[in-house]
């Protein structure tokens, strides 16, 4: 087990330079020139071209890349090209309400689906069965920018139950929660859904196994055959799917702070995107991914603590 | 208790399911009943109904409508509560099943699935639980059992896998134990050293099992009686060397003679001819008569009940008893 995870750790390697090389190219396609909007519209011809060569952008792009190559390993990840604030401690700022905000809405989310899918697969076929898939539809096809809006026009702006924009906080204070309710609200929505589904149709699949029935036949209670034989079998699948959708989420949180006004990376790199901040938008996508592989790794972990025969099988 | 009050009594016991063609009665209107240290097996082809009656006796058989009695100890099992129903599976009542590969919990420890069985049933701290558990585990022979505790089930072979199963269905002793096929997923070899181990814990337990099977080998090792069903119904019940000796019902005579035997010629295998009927659509009056190289007309029309051929020998056919009926028209 620790051996497949160490590998997994070394085949991050090229991932993460895959990401760092896609992140660069992207920026060399676009067809805006850093040096001509740090020059300003004032700039002169000799002056961007003083300014190409202070930045290295007259050397080959495979130098250019080697170059930021290195500067990456040495944590510089550059300057903001529009506050000149150094883009490493601006992201470790971002990161932190980001992760918060993930957090607030994975932590009431994935139990509620959890238990909304095992309460349905336990009355299969009955009318909290129906309500649960019809509701896990709807959850699915809204669009979270739609939802966040309605939250924000309603709850925030008519009802003003809530704040309008931004952070309040740590999540343990009051004015904290009271600040993230929403955006945490909008981002958890995406994710009751897929999860109560596959959680259903998991729990289906385990209750008909027949060591369930040698629970039963133990004289265990349908409670007990439940929360201690089928769950732990069928969270294999629903943390699967968590982790994929850890994707979405990231994608979601971009949303869902733009919206909120909730200071994260998403933020910050559509932010960084519209005024052409090139180093910052680097910096947030290899923040992002970095995301997704430690969430994947997570994920693999946690197959290990679940299901033992994966812990054998790679010993 | 009196010797003479079985331990386990079922009564015109009936167990259907509602499929799309109809009603399925997939048990009629079976009576039998075990007492106090005796085996007693069920034979019988795949789909005569006999694992979904071993189940039922438990009220294990999801979305089954079940009608009769079960009678354990003189109360009826099927006007319990759930949770008296609770006490009674796995605590008085054990059960062995026929897939020791997908019966086990495949991410619990073999000691955890023991030890629960345990503390279901008895106000054990977790300590005396686990002790208790080794020593069932080293009763059904597991070589170091304290090793095996911490085991998961796919690190054990599919021997020990059964008798870690046999375990947990003895933690709690058990007066009545079931068995649905308990042998039939194992090695032959392996087979063997399971009914021996279930016959040294009879023996030493006194308790009583119902053993399902459909391998005759296995009822001559094992019973003591005999009950043999076709499609539902149990045809023919008696103690098992009188059966093997004198097989009255014409499917049990069909059931013995395609069985192959170490001494016996091979050309006089015997198929029994036809197959089960389909159970939506069960023939009138006796239900092996289609099949049947005996039937007259009477079988057609009128189902015969399991009636008295010879002391505690039961069958239930027209033309009992068949061997006397048979010399005495002279004919066959």
């Amino acid at each position: 087990m620790t051996r497949q995870l160490l590998w997994r750790l070394l085949t991050s390697i090229p991932v993460l330079l895959g990401v760092l090389l896609v992140g660069f190219l992207m920026l060399q396609v676009i067809p805006t020139d850093p040096a001509t909007i740090i020059a300003g519209p004032s700039g002169t011809a000799a002056e961007i071209e003083d300014i190409r060569r202070q930045l290295g952008l007259d050397a080959p792009i495979m130098m250019q890349f080697w170059f930021y190559l290195l500067r990456v390993m040495q944590g510089d990840l550059g300057r903001s090209i529009i506050n000149n604030a150094p883009v490493a401690s601006e992201l470790v700022t971002a990161l932190g309400p980001t992760i918060e905000l993930m957090v607030a809405s994975l932590i009431w989310a994935v139990p509620l689906g959890i238990l909304l899918g095992t309460l349905a697969a336990m009355r299969r076929g009955q009318v909290f069965d129906r309500a649960v898939t019809a509701l896990s539809v709807a959850g699915v096809s809204v669009p979270a920018f739609w939802v966040g809006l309605l939250l924000l026009q309603f709850a925030a702006f008519r009802w003003q139950l809530f704040p309008l924009q931004g952070r309040g906080g740590p999540l343990w204070t009051l004015n904290g929660l009271h600040h993230v309710a929403l955006p945490a609200l909008t981002l958890g929505l995406i994710f009751i859904g897929p999860v109560a589904r596959m959680t259903r149709t998991a729990v289906v699949e385990v209750l008909g196994a027949d060591f369930i029935r040698t629970a039963r036949a133990k004289g265990a209670s349908e409670f007990r055959v439940v929360t201690r034989h089928a769950l732990r079998t069928a969270l294999i699948p629903v943390v699967t799917l968590i982790g994929l959708q850890i994707g979405s989420l990231l994608g979601g949180a971009v949303i869902a702070e733009t919206i909120f006004g909730w200071p994260g990376i998403g933020r910050l790199a559509v932010g960084s995107i519209v005024s052409s901040d090139f180093p910052m938008a680097q910096g947030c996508i290899l923040v992002l991914a970095c995301g997704f592989i430690v969430v994947n790794f997570v994920v693999d972990a946690l197959y290990g603590l679940l299901d033992p025969r994966i812990r054998s099988k790679v010993r | 208790m009196t010797p003479d009050v079985p331990l386990i009594e079922v009564r015109g016991l009936r167990v259907g399911f509602h499929t799309s063609g109809g009603t399925v009665a997939a048990v009629d209107d079976v009576d039998f009943s075990v007492r106090t240290g005796e085996t007693l097996a069920i034979v019988g082809e795949s789909g005569s109904g006999k694992s979904v009656m071993s189940l039922s006796l438990l009220r294990l058989v999801p979305s089954a409508i079940t009608s009769g009695e079960i009678l354990f100890h003189g109360e009826d099992l099927l006007a319990k509560p759930a949770h008296a129903m609770r006490d009674i599976r796995g605590g008085r009542i054990g059960m062995i099943f026929q897939e020791p590969n997908t019966s086990l919990n495949p991410v619990q420890t073999i000691g955890d699935q023991i030890v629960e069985a345990i503390q279901l049933h008895e106000a054990v701290g977790k300590a005396a639980a686990r002790a208790r558990a080794v020593e069932v585990l080293e009763l059904t022979g597991i070589p170091s059992p304290k090793a095996r505790m911490r085991s998961y089930p796919h690190e054990l072979s599919g021997g020990m896998r059964q008798r870690a199963m046999i375990a947990m269905a003895l933690a709690c002793r058990p007066e009545l134990l079931i068995a649905d096929e308990p042998t039939t997923a194992l090695d032959v070899t392996v087979q063997a050293q399971i009914l021996d181990l279930m016959r040294e814990l009879k023996a030493n337990s006194g308790a009583a099992i119902i053993l399902i099977t459909h391998d005759l080998g296995v009822v001559a090792e094992m019973a003591d009686r005999v009950a043999v069903m076709y499609a539902g119904r149990i045809v023919e019940i008696a103690p098992v060397t009188d059966l093997f000796d004198g097989p009255e019902h014409p499917y049990t005579i069909g059931l013995l003679s395609s069985m192959p035997s170490i001494d016996g010629d091979s050309d006089t295998l015997t198929p029994i001819e036809g197959s089960m009927p389909d159970p939506l659509a069960l023939p009138a009056g006796c239900r092996f008569q289609p099949r049947c190289p005996f039937a007259i007309k009477r079988c057609a029309v009128e189902a015969p009940p399991l009636e008295t051929v010879r002391p505690g020998h039961l069958s239930a056919c027209w033309r009992a008893p068949l061997l006397e009926t048979l010399t005495r028209g002279g004919q066959q």
